[in-house]
């Protein structure tokens, strides 16, 4: 998957505001489906489908621990979103560089 | 938790003071025209001089198109603009993600301008579309920013 394609599918996976909310409490700590349910207006089944969603977008990754299995954050679906996000703003500010430095260079010379 | 924001930075000849002025109030100069929430080409983008202050555009015949507001105006150190437009580019008052850009004197006169993306999860709205459209809208943006910069 390119960086492209896999910062898309890790946004879109996030537009539902129950699956955001799923990953937010996978960010805040590790936690296997059960945990992830309490207190969800969702049943446990939907919160396994959510989860599945998200570690197709590799926001979540699963970690088996005995029988049980533990919900991770997956830094690669990080990853590829911060990285659009990065390049847009490189470009923004190099963009500002050289406008400030052409108008300051005016304000010497003039 | 949150995703961890994005943060880039550049150093720029002018003093923090100047830096901020220019980022801040000449943005209508560098943003290209058609490139906007608006339907028509700005005349000017305004980021009002306070917190709660709006960030809009406005086009040739006053008409205005709001973006987002802003959330920290400290001159001439900190500016937090709070954006508010969706993958289409239109305003969403519901959607509030934070830039802060901050202005550090260096040595020598000049000034490292840094920018700090945060609340990425919000991104998540209608995310595909908007993903798509910004990453194609920007490093163009950008480029003409520099090309106006460099006929001036």
């Amino acid at each position: 998957m390119t960086y492209r394609s896999s910062a898309v599918a890790s946004l879109a996976a996030l537009a539902d505001p129950t699956r955001r909310e799923i990953f937010e409490r996978v960010a805040a700590k590790p936690r296997a489906v059960g945990e992830l349910a309490r207190g969800l207006p969702v049943s446990r089944p939907a919160v396994s489908q959510h989860l599945k969603v998200l570690k197709e977008a590799c926001l979540v990754r699963e970690v088996a621990e005995g029988t049980r299995r533990i919900y991770h954050i997956d830094p690669r679906g990080i990853g590829a979103m911060r990285e659009w996000l990065d390049r847009h703003w490189r470009g923004a500010l190099a963009a500002f560089q050289a406008f400030a430095d052409a108008e300051h260079d005016k304000e010497q010379n003039g | 938790m949150s995703i961890a924001p994005v943060k880039c930075s550049v150093e720029v000849k002018a003093p923090a003071a100047r830096a901020f002025d220019l980022f801040a109030k000449n943005m209508g100069a560098w943003w290209p025209r058609g490139k906007t929430p608006g339907g028509r080409p700005h005349a000017d983008l305004v980021v009002e001089p306070r917190p709660e202050g709006r960030w809009f555009e406005r086009d040739a015949e006053g008409r205005e198109t709001p973006w987002g507001k802003v959330i920290a105006w400290e001159p001439p150190r900190r500016l937090v603009l709070g954006w508010q437009l969706d993958h289409q580019f239109r305003y969403d008052a519901r959607l509030l993600m934070e830039v802060e850009i901050l202005f550090q004197s260096l040595d020598g006169g000049g000034t490292r301008v840094s920018l700090e993306h945060r609340n990425l999860e919000q991104l998540g709205t209608e995310a595909e579309g908007f993903a798509v459209k910004v990453r194609s809208g920007w490093p163009e943006r950008l480029q003409n920013f520099a090309d106006a910069a460099a006929r001036n």
